[in-house]
């Protein structure tokens, strides 16, 4: 079953959007959508690494996420003005990349796959290291749930309560590295942030609680996934954008109801 | 005997000190309220009681398993969030739904419930706040400025409920106002901080007489009090406008000290 390319795709879309729901929606509760974009162009330089150096494209994407991530935690707490810090860190860092890639001659690189994602060359191994990826985010989420909500809730409300909000914030920083690293294949640095954020934004006019949110959030995102790599297979479209394209219709769809719903109430 | 005490303690924030030397305790079912004016060190001191903050020198010694219900100053719910006043309840740590109903009537808030926290207005979402902290059965009870946008009878009711809820809990209270001269009249003690401990006293009871009734208004019931500075001691500030009257007391305290 796992010889047929397109069934190897969906599994990895639904893996892939299975870790970005939890994680997805602290993205959009603490307000850290560029702190995403962040983590995910670092990732371009990693890639360019991994070549130099001739190690795995997840290992080197992981380890230059990881670094970006937790400066930019770090920077978080200093009181800069981080819009301007972050965007001049998430486009400089995509810059560097591009450009350490064009130093290495010798190796043909696919710069259009590492942007936008190429899942329809998913082998068995990259799926081993998707879903091993997104059970890791997963069971970490659901270990940490309560105390990563109340520190978003409040930091001196999660102090009095013996939690330490910048350890919960650290938990975050990993968490989102290792998923940029694994949906790299799926969707491309350009558009992860998109599947963090777009389900999960979807999720919430149609949620009451959090859990529900992150549960919605990651139906509407399999479903992304499955729909989209459907469109790209019948009208011949980039499986990347198309899922995000699909998660897009969705998320309209879900501000519709939210809306009939609530002017029904 | 007391459940919490600091001994000399300063506190730096960000590079300037926030707090400097300060002598602080409460007793079982004490009732303290701390004034002073903006960045006075207040929110400071109760986030070094409650651990937030590590003092730069001096101490701060809790009693053993000390129970502490914390009640923040202000505490914005994104839109982004949904969340129910049930299920904010349980965070971090899960109660049963006796529990949760029995303290969310006891704050008179027991339609709450399934309320989302982002549509409640201020007095609901600090009703809801002080059921959270009931469910830890504090022995001190934390409250940062508890009536920052309530009115004048929203105040008086709020302070009423937390002198009732002394009284069943056996549990002291320390709550800081952003009101100088105006406190909760069930105070034992009143602390005026301004990055230290200017002067402290008891509060004046004056909810039988007419003038301070009519500052007061009627709807109060006497759980509003008036107090006034009483400092031992003096400051080298620079005189602000040589035409005003230097006097001492109370007036001098919203320039001066306080």
């Amino acid at each position: 079953m796992l010889d047929d390319f397109l069934i190897r795709a969906t599994l990895a879309g639904i893996g892939v959007a299975l870790a970005a729901a939890p994680l997805g929606c602290f993205v959009v509760w603490r307000r850290m959508a560029y702190f995403g974009d962040a983590t995910s162009h670092a990732a371009i330089l990693g890639i360019a690494l991994s070549f130099a150096l001739s190690i795995s494209v997840f290992t080197g994407a992981l380890a230059i996420a990881l670094i970006m991530a937790v400066t930019v935690s770090i920077l978080s707490g200093r009181g800069y003005a981080m819009d301007t810090l972050l965007g001049v860190m998430a486009h400089s860092a995509l810059a560097l990349g591009l450009v350490a890639v064009s130093f290495l001659p010798h190796v043909r690189l696919d710069l259009m796959g590492y942007l936008f994602g190429d899942i329809l060359a998913v082998s068995k191994n990259d799926l081993i290291v998707i879903w091993g990826g997104a059970a890791l985010v997963i069971s970490l989420m659901a270990y940490r749930w309560s105390a990563l909500l109340t520190a978003t809730l409040n930091d001196d409300l999660a102090r009095a309560s013996g939690i330490d909000p910048r350890r919960e914030q650290l938990i975050l920083t990993v968490c989102l590295a290792v998923v940029v690293a694994v949906a790299i294949k799926v969707v491309g640095v350009l558009l992860i942030v998109a599947m963090l954020i777009i389900p999960s934004a979807a999720a919430r006019p149609l949620a009451r609680n959090p859990e529900s949110m992150a549960l919605i959030a990651a139906a509407l995102g399999a479903l992304s996934a499955i729909l989209g790599l459907r469109m790209s297979y019948v009208h011949d479209t980039p499986a990347g954008p198309s899922i995000v394209c699909v998660a897009a219709g969705l998320f309209v769809s879900a501000l519709i109801l939210g809306r009939v719903r609530a002017s029904f109430s | 005997m007391t459940l919490i005490q600091t001994k000399d303690m300063t506190v730096r924030l960000g590079g300037h000190v926030a707090l400097r030397n300060v002598d602080f305790s409460i007793a079982p079912k004490e009732i303290v309220t701390i004034v002073g004016p903006n960045g006075s060190g207040k929110s400071t001191l109760l986030k070094a009681l409650i651990g937030a903050v590590k003092p730069e020198a001096g101490s701060i010694t809790r009693q053993n398993d000390l129970r502490i219900g914390y009640v923040p100053q202000k505490l914005h719910i994104d839109q982004t969030l949904p969340i129910t006043a049930k299920r904010f309840l349980c965070l971090p740590t899960r109660r049963n739904d006796n529990d949760i109903a029995a303290a969310l009537a006891r704050v008179g808030a027991h339609d709450l419930l399934d309320k989302q926290m982002s549509a409640l207005s201020g007095g609901q979402f600090q009703r809801v706040l002080l059921a959270r902290a009931l469910l830890e059965k504090p022995e001190l009870l934390i409250l940062d400025e508890p009536t920052t946008g309530l009115d004048q009878p929203g105040s008086a009711a709020l302070y009423r409920l937390i002198a009732d809820l002394r009284d069943e809990l056996g549990a002291a209270i320390l709550m800081v106002s952003h009101e100088l001269h105006v406190v909760m009249s069930a105070s034992d003690r009143v602390i005026c901080l301004n990055g230290h401990v200017c002067c402290h006293g008891t509060p004046d009871i004056v909810a039988s007489a007419p003038e301070y009734r009519a500052l007061f208004g009627t709807g109060t019931q006497g759980a509003l009090a008036l107090y006034r500075h009483d400092h031992d001691h003096s400051h080298d500030h620079a005189p602000k406008d040589d035409t005003t009257d230097k006097n001492t007391d109370e007036t001098s305290c919203d320039e001066g000290c306080c």
